[in-house]
C-alpha cells in the first residue's frame, strides 16, 4: 500500500504532559510534606527518625506494590491484612513447633520464612482462582476472604495473643531491626520488591496484559490474552508480597493477634491511590505507590512530633490526602 | 440563496493537537432543512470538524454561528439542550444500561419526583417502530450486536427534540435495508425542518440523501458543492486527489480441492443453529445477511469465543477442538471483530502494544522487546497506510478508518492461513477501501482463505468467489459464479428462498 508521510519526530501531544504531570504529583506532594516536617520540628530530619519512618512504611509499600497490580489489572484484594496475621500466627505456630527438632537457629526461621511465602501464594491463588473461575467479583471474594483469615487466626490463638519462642525471636530479631550499609533491612527488601514489581509491570508481557486486561477486558478476551490466569497470578503476586511483608513483621513484636494487621489493606489500597492509580485499572506506577506509601506514614509521623493537631487525627489527615489526591489527579485530566 | 437561511455556520475554523494542525480554515455552513455531507479520506479531519460543531472538543481558532448568535456551547449536554445533537462514530452508549435508559439519558421523562419509566417505554418502543427494528427496549446495551447499537445510538438522537443532527458514518454497520429505513427518516425529519450533518464513506449514499457536499483532504476544505453537479466518481476523485481505478480485481474462484476449514452443524445457542460450510485453500468466502441473522455469533461460537453446543470443525482435513481463541490462532486462524472500540483495540494505550497484543501471546518469551515492537509498528504504518499523529499515539488519537486499518495489521500479525474479517472496511474511504479489497485479494492469490462477512452488498458481490446467505441463525444458501448478486442474495436473506 502506498506509503504515508509521517511526521517522525513529533512530540507526543498533550496526553503526555498530562501523563509527566500526574506522574509527578504524588513526588511533589512527598517533597511538599517533607519541608513541612522539616519546618515543624527539625528532628523530622534527623536520620533516625527517617529510617524509623521508613522502615514502619515497608509493610505497607511491599503490601502495596503487589496490591498495585492487582488494581491494574481491574481486582481489588481486601483481604491482605487478615492474610498477613493468617501467615504470622501460623509462621509462629510452625516454628515454635519446629523448636524441639530444629532447635532455635536459622532453620527454623528459614523454614518459617518459606511457609510465609508459600501461604501468601496459596491464599492468593485462592482469591485469584475463586474470582475467576467462579466468575464472583474480587471485592466480594476478597471480602470474605478477610473475615476467614482474620477468625482463623482468632482461633488459633484462642482469642488471645500467639507468641514466638524467645530464643527464636533473639536470632530472628536482626531480619527487622538490622541494616545493611545503614539502611534497615525492611527499607532494602522494599526496594526489592518495587523493583520487582516495576520490572514485571513495564518489561514483561504479563505486565503488559495485566493493563490490557485493566483498560479493556474484552478487548484482551479477543486478543487472545488468557485473562483468567493473568488476573489469578496477579493475586498471587500479592499474596506474596503479603508473605515477604509478614516475614518482616513477625520479628518486630514476635507475636500475631486477631488485631495484627488491622486495616492494612486499606492503608495499601490508600497508597495505590495516591500514587496516582486509577482504581478502575489499566494504568498505574509503582514508583509513586511506594510513594504514595511513604506519604500515608509520613503524615502520621509528622503529627506524632507537632502538637498542632492531635495525633489522634491521623486517619482523618490521611482521609483528606486521599481525597485530594484523587480530586487533583482528576482536575489536571480535565484541565487537558 | 439566502444567508438567513443558514442555521449553523463555522468561518475559519482551525484545530491544533499539541504542534499538529489537523484542520486548516475551514469554513462550513449548514442550512435549515438540509442534508449537508461531509466527505473526505481517513483522518481528513470530518469528524474533528463536527465535534467542533457540537461543542465536544473546542477549535483552535475561528468562529461559529447558530441561528444567528455566537456558538459556543460547554458540552455536549449544553449543545443538546440547544438543539444539536451528534451521533458519534465511536458509539456513545452506555453499556450497562437498556436500550430505552440510553436513549432517555440525560433527560429522563419524570411524574412527580420518580421516572416515569412507562411513558419511556412507551416512546422508546415508537422510535424503534418508525426505525423498523425489533430491538427490546429492556435489553441491555451491552448484548447488543453493532448494528443495533448503531441503531440505538439513532433512536437516541432523533428522539431528542434537536434542530441539527450530526451523523458521523452511520450506516457504517448497517445493511441495505436499515439504510433505506434510515433514509425514510432523514427525509421526514428534513421535511419537519431539521437539518442534518451527514459523513459517510458510501458515496451513493451520499449521493441519494444529500442536498450540498462538502469535501474535505488533509484538514483542508477543497470544495462545497450542490450534490447533484457531482457524480460519485468525481466524489471520489476530488476526495483523494487521484482517479480510482476499479474497485475490484477479477476474481480467479480456486479449485475446490480439499477444504482447509470445514464447519458441520455447529449450534450457537441463541443466534446460529446447525451451520455448515466449508472453506477452500485461496477462497474469499463471503458471509451476507441482514442483521441479526447471527453471522458474527456463528463465527465467535467457531473461535471459542462463544458457547457452541454441537457440531465440529475440521481445519485442514483433520478434526479440531476449538474451546478458546488461543485455540484458534494455534490452528493458523483469526478474526477480526467488527466491535473496533469494544472487541478490537484499547483506545487508550498506545499503538505498538495494541498491534502486538495478540500476536504476542503466542510468543515464548517472558520479556517485552519493545524496540522490535515499534519496528513492526513502523512496519504496519507502511503497509497499511496508517496515518499517525506519531508511533507513540494512542489509539484514541488516530481517526476512526486508520483505527480500522489497525486493528486489521493486529490480526495479520500472526500469519494466519484462515482468516475471518468481520466488516472489514467499516469507516474505510474509498481509497483505502480499494486498497484493502486488493489486499484481500492476494491473500486469497496467496493461497490463503479469507472469509468475508460484510453487510456492503457491493463488497460481498464484488471480492467473494462464493456467498453463504444467513437468516435468522441458520444458512439460507450458498451462492457461486454469476448466482451472486444482489437480487438473488436479498431472496435468500428475506427468506423467499431457501430452508429458513
Ligand atoms: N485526540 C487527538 N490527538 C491528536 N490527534 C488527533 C486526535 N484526534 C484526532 N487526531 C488526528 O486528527 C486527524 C483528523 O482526524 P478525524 O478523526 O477528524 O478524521 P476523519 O476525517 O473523521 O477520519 P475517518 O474517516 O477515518 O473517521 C487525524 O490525523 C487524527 O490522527
Ligand atoms: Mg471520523
Amino acid at each position: 500500500m502506498r506509503s504515508t508521510p509521517m511526521a517522525q519526530e513529533t512530540p507526543r501531544t498533550a496526553h503526555l504532559m498530562w501523563g509527566r504531570l500526574t506522574a509527578l504529583g504524588p513526588l511533589i506532594a512527598l517533597i511538599a510534606l517533607i519541608a513541612l516536617g522539616a519546618a515543624i520540628n527539625p528532628t523530622f530530619l534527623s536520620v533516625a527518625n527517617l529510617t524509623n519512618v521508613l522502615s514502619r512504611t515497608a509493610f505497607i509499600g511491599i503490601i502495596a506494590v503487589g496490591a498495585t497490580l492487582v488494581i491494574i489489572a481491574g481486582g481489588i484484594d481486601l483481604s491482605v491484612g487478615s492474610m498477613a496475621a493468617w501467615i504470622a500466627g501460623s509462621m509462629i505456630i510452625i516454628m515454635n513447633r519446629l523448636v524441639p527438632a530444629t532447635g532455635t537457629g536459622w532453620i527454623t526461621i528459614l523454614i518459617g520464612m518459606a511457609v510465609g511465602l508459600l501461604l501468601g501464594m496459596a491464599a492468593g491463588l485462592v482469591n485469584g482462582l475463586v474470582s475467576t473461575r467462579g466468575k464472583i467479583d474480587a471485592f466480594i471474594v476478597t471480602l470474605g476472604t478477610m473475615g476467614i483469615f482474620r477468625s482463623l487466626v482468632t482461633y488459633f490463638a484462642d482469642g488471645g495473643t500467639l507468641s514466638l519462642n524467645f530464643g527464636v525471636r533473639a536470632t530472628y530479631r536482626p531480619v527487622f531491626y538490622g541494616a545493611l550499609l545503614g539502611i534497615p533491612i525492611p527499607v532494602l527488601v522494599l526496594i526489592g520488591v518495587a523493583l520487582l514489581g516495576g520490572l514485571l509491570l513495564n518489561y514483561t508481557r504479563f505486565g503488559r496484559y495485566c493493563l490490557a486486561i485493566g483498560s479493556n477486558e474484552t478487548v484482551a478476551r479477543y486478543s487472545a490474552i488468557p485473562v483468567d490466569r493473568i488476573k489469578t497470578l496477579t493475586y498471587v503476586f500479592q499474596g506474596l508480597c503479603v508473605g515477604i511483608a509478614t516475614i518482616l513483621y513477625v520479628p518486630r513484636l514476635g507475636s500475631a493477634s486477631g488485631t495484627t494487621g488491622l486495616l492494612w489493606e486499606l492503608e495499601a489500597i490508600a497508597s495505590v491511590i495516591i500514587g496516582g492509580t486509577a482504581l478502575k485499572g489499566g494504568s498505574g506506577r509503582i514508583w509513586s505507590t511506594v510513594v504514595g506509601a511513604i506519604i500515608l506514614s509520613m503524615i502520621g509521623n509528622i503529627l506524632n512530633l507537632t502538637s498542632a493537631i492531635s495525633q489522634y487525627l491521623n486517619g482523618a489527615v490521611q482521609g483528606i490526602i486521599i481525597i485530594a489526591a484523587v480530586l487533583m489527579q482528576r482536575g489536571v485530566r480535565k484541565g487537558e | 440563496m439566502d444567508s438567513s437561511d443558514v442555521l449553523l455556520e463555522a468561518r475559519g475554523i482551525c484545530k491544533d493537537y499539541g504542534p499538529v494542525r489537523v484542520l486548516f480554515d475551514v469554513d462550513f455552513s449548514l442550512r435549515r432543512g438540509e442534508v449537508h455531507a461531509l466527505i473526505g479520506e481517513n483522518g481528513a479531519g470530518k469528524s474533528t470538524l463536527v465535534k467542533i460543531l457540537c461543542g465536544l472538543i473546542p477549535q483552535t481558532q475561528g468562529e461559529l454561528t447558530y441561528k444567528g448568535q455566537p456558538w459556543r456551547p460547554l458540552g455536549v449536554s449544553e449543545a443538546e439542550r440547544q438543539g444539536v445533537v451528534m451521533i458519534h462514530q465511536e458509539f456513545n452508549l452506555a453499556e450497562d444500561l437498556t436500550v430505552e435508559e440510553n436513549i432517555f439519558l440525560g433527560r429522563e421523562l419524570r411524574k412527580g419526583w420518580l421516572l416515569d419509566r412507562r411513558a419511556m417505554r412507551r416512546l422508546s418502543r415508537e422510535i424503534l417502530a418508525e426505525l423498523e427494528t425489533d430491538i427490546d427496549p429492556t435489553a441491555r446495551v451491552r448484548d447488543l450486536s453493532v448494528s443495533q447499537k448503531q441503531m440505538v445510538e439513532i433512536a437516541k438522537a432523533i428522539s431528542r427534540k434537536a434542530d441539527v443532527i450530526i451523523m458521523d458514518e452511520p450506516t457504517a454497520v448497517l445493511t441495505s435495508h436499515e439504510v433505506e429505513i434510515l433514509f425514510k427518516v432523514i427525509r421526514r425529519l428534513v421535511q419537519s425542518g431539521v437539518s442534518i450533518v451527514y459523513i459517510s464513506h458510501k458515496l451513493d449514499e451520499v449521493k441519494e440523501i444529500s442536498q450540498r457536499v462538502t469535501i474535505l483532504r488533509d484538514g483542508h476544505r477543497i470544495a462545497t458543492e450542490p450534490t447533484e453537479a457531482l457524480s460519485a466518481d468525481e466524489m471520489a476523485v476530488r476526495m483523494v486527489g487521484r482517479s480510482l481505478e476499479d474497485m475490484f480485481l477479477p476474481k480467479t474462484p480456486p479449485p475446490e480441492v480439499q477444504p482447509v476449514l470445514t464447519v458441520r452443524d455447529v449450534t450457537v445457542p441463541g443466534f446460529a443453529y446447525h451451520c455448515s460450510f466449508e472453506l477452500y485453500r485461496g477462497e474469499i468466502l463471503g458471509f451476507a445477511g441482514l442483521i441479526g441473522a447471527g453471522r458474527t455469533e456463528l463465527f465467535e461460537g467457531i473461535f471459542g469465543l462463544r458457547p457452541r453446543a454441537g457440531g465440529f470443525v475440521e481445519r485442514a482435513g483433520r478434526p479440531v477442538e476449538i474451546y478458546s481463541l488461543k485455540d484458534a490462532i494455534n490452528c493458523g486462524m483469526v478474526y477480526l471483530s467488527e466491535d473496533r472500540k469494544g472487541k478490537g483495540l484499547i483506545t487508550l494505550m498506545e499503538l505498538a502494544p495494541n498491534l502486538t497484543l495478540m500476536s504476542s501471546v503466542r510468543e515464548a518469551g517472558f520479556w517485552l522487546r519493545r524496540r522490535e515492537e515499534l519496528q513492526e509498528l513502523e512496519r504496519a504504518i507502511g503497509e497499511y497506510d496508517i496515518k499517525a499523529p506519531s508511533l507513540r499515539s494512542l489509539v484514541a488519537e488516530l481517526s476512526g478508518g486508520n483505527q480500522q486499518k489497525l486493528a486489521l495489521a493486529k490480526v495479520m500479525a500472526i500469519d494466519p492461513q484462515v482468516i475471518v474479517l468481520d466488516e472489514p472496511t467499516r469507516g474505510i474511504d474509498v481509497g483505502t477501501k480499494q486498497q484493502i479489497y486488493q489486499f484481500i485479494h492476494d491473500l486469497a492469490a496467496t493461497g490463503k482463505s479469507v472469509v468475508v462477512i460484510s453487510s456492503e452488498m457491493q463488497e460481498i458481490i464484488g471480492l467473494c468467489h462464493r456467498v453463504v446467505v444467513m437468516r435468522s441463525g441458520r444458512i439460507a444458501g450458498v451462492l457461486s459464479g454469476d448466482d451472486i448478486t444482489e437480487e438473488e442474495i436479498m431472496l435468500y436473506a428475506t427468506g423467499v428462498k431457501g430452508a429458513a
